[in-house]
């Protein structure tokens, strides 16, 4: 008999309690392993993707940072441009002030030096002439300058047209105070003798004279009554050098500092 | 000549004995149960994992899949007990290059208990899945007078199951006994291995066939709500 019923019997027992071994020992935590690494998998995919729509958002949230950084940084460029454009021009225009400034300050110095110069120049070109006058006088005539002056001015009194010579008669009458008589130089006794006894004849009466030393009178010898002035003047010699020095100090001013000037002094002492 | 393992009797008291069929049963119970115990002692859940445990995860996943295929909804159910089958059959089919021993399949006593465990098995899996109504009712399909055939269809494709098994395991077994007395050299090897092939084809059979069965019960009602 090929079938044994009682082999059969133990042959099914045997297989049931081999199917439960392999539930417990085989199936069981084989499909659990599968399952949990599935659920790992499946967690980590998920992560993943959470860490991915993350990074997404941060992209853009960095990419909108950026560019609105972008955008400032090009305001703030604009701006700094615009504003350093507006230092520039002011600044320029500070220098060329201050530029102009101290090129006016220069003009006025170089002005001053220039009215100081003419002014020391008219004073020792005053005195130059007086002296070199004095001493062709002395040695010429054997006369002093304030002889001269005083015979000039005596002439220049007695030569005097009608009409002048009525005009300052009128005023010396009707002036309350004396004449003034006004000399660059101290006249001595004898002039001031001769000049009042020159007044005196010229004018037909006891004139008043004040005497008075006075540098600034160029002329030399002024009288000066009540508006009315009568005078010997070396003034047209003088504007003439100052003229020169004048354009000697221009040329300096140019930086030309050797230029000549051909002032031709006028020695002639003339009248007005 | 002995035609099954049964014959080979170590101890007997009575009805009660001891066969080589039950001993290496015993064995393949032990090699299997230990061996499984043994790799799924340290079983990882990580990505990284031992490559016996690999192998045992295809196996699973493999018989898995093919109860699926054949049209199983829920897989996990019914792993346990064809997944046993094809497992039971597959090793008792590959020890057998191992000198000395006897397929416990290549007895009609063992294959006769599997196909009676199916026998048993299918209307219990009928019955929970559509219960026993619905079970009894797919007898009567799809007229009253093919209950007798259904019947009868039922047992023969046991018997069916059991003596394929066998013939196919025992027939093997004898091959090579006869041609290892015609032949002694390098023949026999070449039908060993084919013996090992029919046996894992059987094995295959075996379980995919109890899969159809048990699907067949499982299902039989379901186009009925439509219709």
């Amino acid at each position: 008999m090929l079938i044994d019923w009682f082999t059969v019997g133990a042959q099914a027992l045997n297989f049931l309690i081999l199917v439960w071994l392999m539930k417990r020992f085989l199936y069981k935590p084989i499909l659990h392993a599968i399952d949990e690494r599935e659920k790992r998998i499946a967690l980590a995919l998920a992560d993943a993707d959470a860490k991915k729509g993350e990074a997404l958002k941060e992209r853009d949230e960095f990419r909108h940072r950026n560019r609105a950084f972008d955008e400032q940084r090009a305001a703030l460029l604009s701006q700094a441009m615009i504003d350093a454009k507006a230092e520039r021009q002011r600044l320029i225009e500070e220098a060329r002030k201050a530029a102009d400034a101290s090129g006016t300050k220069r003009q006025e110095a170089l002005t001053r030096d220039a009215h100081n110069l003419n002014q020391s120049i008219i004073r020792r070109t005053q005195q130059e002439v007086f002296a070199i006058a004095r001493k062709a006088l002395t040695d010429l005539a054997s006369a002093s300058l304030e002889e001269r002056l005083r015979g000039v001015f005596t002439r220049r009194l007695r030569e005097m047209d009608g009409v002048a010579k009525e005009r300052l008669a009128e005023a010396l009458k009707t002036s309350s105070s004396p004449a003034l008589l006004r000399s660059a130089f101290e006249l001595p006794a004898e002039q001031r003798a001769a000049l009042q006894a020159a007044l005196n004849e010229t004018f037909s009466a006891q004139i008043d004279v004040r005497f008075e030393t006075a540098p600034e009178v160029i002329s030399g010898i002024e009288l000066t009554t009540n508006g009315q002035k009568v005078a010997w003047s070396i003034a047209d010699y003088l504007a003439s050098l100052e003229k020169a020095v004048a354009e000697l100090v221009m040329e300096q001013g140019k930086s030309e500092p050797s230029h000549e000037i051909e002032a031709e002094p006028k020695s002639v002492v003339n009248l007005r | 000549m002995r035609l099954s393992p049964d014959d080979m009797i170590f101890w007997q008291n009575g009805f009660l004995k001891l066969n080589a069929t039950i001993v290496f049963t015993w064995l393949l119970m032990l090699v299997l149960a230990v061996g499984s115990k043994l790799i799924t002692r340290k079983l990882s859940t990580d990505l990284k994992r031992t490559r016996w445990q690999n192998l045992l995860e295809i196996v699973v996943t493999g018989i898995g899949k093919q109860i699926e295929e054949v049209g199983l909804r829920n897989p996990e159910k019914y792993l346990g007990f064809l997944g046993t089958l094809f497992l039971f059959v597959a090793t008792a089919t590959l020890c057998a290059v191992i000198p000395g021993y006897e397929p416990p399949t290549g007895s009609l006593s063992t294959t006769a208990a599997l196909a009676l465990c199916v026998f048993v098995a299918v209307p219990l899996y009928g019955i929970e899945s559509q219960g026993m109504r619905g079970y009894l009712r797919s007898y009567v399909e799809p007229t009253f007078v093919m209950l007798p055939f259904n019947i009868i269809g039922e047992v023969s494709r046991t018997l069916a199951l059991a003596v394929r098994l066998f013939g196919n395991m025992m027939s093997g077994a004898m091959i090579i006994g006869i041609l290892l007395a015609i032949t002694p050299f390098v023949f026999p090897v070449v039908m060993t291995a084919l013996g090992l092939l029919t046996g894992m084809v059987q094995a295959y059979i075996f379980s995919i066939l109890a899969a159809v069965y048990i699907a067949a019960a499982t299902r039989t009602i379901k186009p009925r709500p439509a219709a």
